[in-house]
């Protein structure tokens, strides 16, 4: 009897084994895509396994951004890691600066043979992304931008013309007060990610500068400087307005609430992610939405500065043979292609990253059926990036982030100014700046 | 009284039959340990390349920090709180329930039900009737002139902890006190019955000092629970916010360390946890334990 278990478990074994015809080297994918986002994202890698029969790519949720930053850390430190890991705009600090971790996607094109051109990229990504040599260190898959969601059937309700979007932020307050007199809803707007859309952003906006050494792209000594005149009004500003129900609050980090309470028509207006755009859509089936630009203060600027990225890329780590690395080049390429570009722009939200894919777009008439899938390409790309309009790079963003929320919230509670609130989140954050820099150098 | 032993002439068997057990423990207790307390001396970079010994550095900045110890003071508060709130609410209701004779098993299942729910579902469960957009109960205590918002409020955010937290926790102190409850002798109180002491004298005089062990024995477990399990409720409710208010020792290692990869300093601060567990201990089972009587 045991004999034969044996046996027929050795038998079970060699089927088992001997089961993939040829031997396809396998790419583990780590990301952070859930929900649409993530059945998306397995649709592209398996659509790359269908196509070539050598490698097959293995995606894996492993959670939120911070988690699976954290979890291919761990991995890598116990030799486990994946080929690939998908890390968000946050990481970039971090991960540029762990040299020997990390596999530069533009050398690894090159010592694969694969086609690689930077400027076949929207130059927002490239600037971003690149070291300080001009390289792109990580491969870019899925970038966004905040934008403006507007509530068309509430503006009709309260009066306002639906097709007019608030541009600035006096309008923001005007129309908020005329939604919320009306009685058309009980909130005027809501935000989400207050750190990269209402400080970070609105500082590349109006041209203020968010750290020093170019916004950190200069060097690791670079120290914070966002507690200007400029932040410090708009924090002001949003203090009032939350006292007066102008403004609500939608939580740390990604803002949580903020989402529901569009959805559910309590906030007429909400600045979020260009990637949020398919949650919108498909949460407002009673209203009508439109899309805009990020509103700005005309008194500080008529010409807002372009908006500054987010999303993330992927990231090919070190520790591979390079059969694998051949792989992980191939499927790069794949990534690159304009229909599979197209196909994840034009369902998620999220820019398209290459110029081809831009123009694929514009051919398929994608964007004149679509009113409003091209604000966020048009504000990323509008005028001329300045050192601080080109992005941010810190490292230890995510903690960084994290303190901006918490001061924010005691502004809110009453705790602080705004200037004090500044004031304390820089003070914070050079602490946690100077941190990494002691690690890293 | 002389006990009769078992000897067993072999010298390395006991080493043997231990080993298992022994290595479980070096394994996965000591030794991760050990390599915290390592860490905790070091300044290292999130990949682990480049690793500089910095003694003390670690410890000096983090008592220096406020945010760290507005963690310890909130740890405070919340320990203290979540033990006293769901300790005497769970004696309130086992003496409820032992009084009832027909239906208290149907009320003992009934109240024993939320220490099945794993400590995120608790969280979710909170955050959802607590949610200030869509909650029932911000909704209703608008009603009443409160306006609910923990994303906001401090103190609401610390009470609304501290209500999943405790929650989660009454059933299991439940059932302790209703299986101490049920060893207190009868004839006891019924004496005291006879000498003319009404229901609260017998309660206090009685009841409550025969029930000291299991007290104790709560007391012990809930500070534990408090400080060191309800990292999944506090992640899922508030994730330590607004501005710190809920931020405990506990969540504070997970955020520093996995959220913000600082590894020395997590590292650091389990260590400090780590001798708090073992004051802890040694405090209550030398001081505290003695005056109990069982």
């Amino acid at each position: 009897m045991f004999k034969n278990v044996l046996f027929l478990s050795a038998g079970l074994a060699a089927v088992l084994s001997a089961a993939p015809v040829a031997a396809q080297t396998e790419i583990a994918w780590w990301h952070a895509m859930d929900a649409e986002l993530g059945k998306k994202l397995e649709e592209i890698a398996s659509g790359f396994n269908a196509s070539q029969s050598e490698f097959k790519v293995i995606p894996t949720y492993k959670g939120s951004y911070a988690e699976t930053l954290t979890s291919a850390i761990a991995a890598f430190r116990a030799n486990e890691q994946p080929a690939i890991v998908q890390v968000f705009e946050v990481g970039t600090g971090t991960m540029m600066a762990a040299k020997g971790a990390v596999y530069p996607v533009y050398q690894l094109m090159a010592d694969n043979g694969e086609p690689w051109d930077p400027s076949s990229f929207l130059a927002p990504v490239t600037g971003y992304y690149s070291d300080t040599d001009g390289n792109i260190l990580s491969m870019p898959f899925n970038s966004s931008t905040p934008i403006m969601y507007y509530n068309k059937t509430v503006f009709e309700k309260a009066g306002l013309d639906p097709e007019v979007a608030p541009k600035t932020w006096a309008d923001i307050e005007n129309f908020s007060r005329k939604i919320l007199e009306s009685g058309a809803a009980p909130c005027g707007f809501t935000t989400a990610w207050v750190s990269w859309i209402q400080t970070e952003n609105l500082s590349a906006l109006h041209d203020q500068p968010f750290g020093t050494l170019e916004n950190g792209f200069g060097g690791l000594g670079t120290e914070f400087t966002f507690n200007g005149d400029v932040q410090a009004k708009h924090w002001t500003n949003l203090k009032k307005w939350a006292d007066e129900g102008i403004f609500k609050y939608g939580g740390p980090v990604g803002g949580p609430d903020a989402a529901p309470k569009f959805y559910a028509q309590e906030c007429a207006i909400f600045m979020n992610s260009s990637a949020g755009r398919a949650g919108v859509i498909n949460n407002s089936k009673d209203f009508e939405v439109g899309f805009a630009p990020l509103p700005y203060y005309d008194d500080v600027t008529t010409e807002p500065k372009n908006s500054i990225i987010g999303g993330a890329t992927l990231w090919a780590l070190n520790g591979k043979s390079p059969e694998v690395y051949k792989g992980v080049a191939q499927f790069f390429t794949y990534l690159s292609r304009p229909e599979i570009q197209s196909g994840w722009h034009q369902t998620t939200g999220y820019l398209p990253i290459t110029n081809a894919t831009y123009e694929l777009g514009k051919e398929q008439g994608y964007y004149a059926a679509n009113p409003g899938s091209d604000v966020a390409i048009n504000q990323i790309t509008r005028g001329t990036p300045t050192a601080n309009s080109k992005g941010v790079r810190f490292g230890n963003l995510t903690q960084i982030r994290t303190v901006v929320d918490e001061e924010f919230e005691a502004m809110l509670a009453g705790n602080k100014t705004a200037q004090q609130a500044l004031d304390a989140a820089v003070e914070r954050g050079n602490v946690i700046l100077r941190e990494f820099e002691a690690a890293n150098s | 009284m002389q006990t009769k032993r078992t000897i067993f002439p072999n010298k390395l068997l006991p080493y043997i039959l231990l080993a298992p057990q022994l290595a479980v423990t070096l394994i996965f207790f000591i030794w991760p340990a050990l390599q915290a307390v390592k860490s905790s001396f070091e300044r290292e970079d999130p990949f682990g390349f480049k690793t500089t010994f910095i003694w003390f550095d670690n410890y000096k900045r983090l008592f220096a920090d406020p945010s760290y110890l507005n963690a310890a003071g909130n740890t405070l508060v919340f320990a203290i709180s979540v033990t006293v709130f769901s300790m005497s609410l769970s004696l309130l209701l086992a003496v409820a329930v032992n009084r009832v004779l027909r239906t208290n098993r149907l009320y003992t299942t009934l109240l024993v039900w939320p220490y099945a729910v794993a400590p995120v579902v608790v969280g979710i469960l909170w955050w959802f009737m607590f949610n200030p957009s869509v909650g029932i109960a911000p909704y209703l205590l608008r009603g009443v002139g409160i306006n609910w918002n923990h994303r906001i409020d401090g103190n609401h955010a610390m009470l609304l902890v501290i209500i999943a937290a405790s929650w989660k926790q009454i059933s299991y102190n439940f059932l302790f006190f209703v299986a101490g409850l049920q060893s207190v002798p009868q004839s006891l109180t019924e004496a005291a019955a006879i000498d003319g002491a009404g229901p609260f004298k017998r309660f206090w005089t009685i009841v409550f000092p025969l029930l000291s062990p299991t007290t104790f024995f709560l007391l012990i477990v809930n500070i534990n629970y408090a400080m060191f399990d309800t990292f999944g409720i506090i992640d899922a409710t508030t994730a330590g916010g607004p501005a710190q208010a809920t931020n405990i020792l506990v969540y504070k290692v997970y955020a520093d360390g996995f959220l913000g990869l600082n590894i020395g300093s997590s590292a650091a601060q389990s260590v400090v946890l780590m001798l708090i567990v073992i004051a802890l201990t040694a405090i209550q089972f030398r001081y505290v334990e003695r005056r109990v009587q069982y």
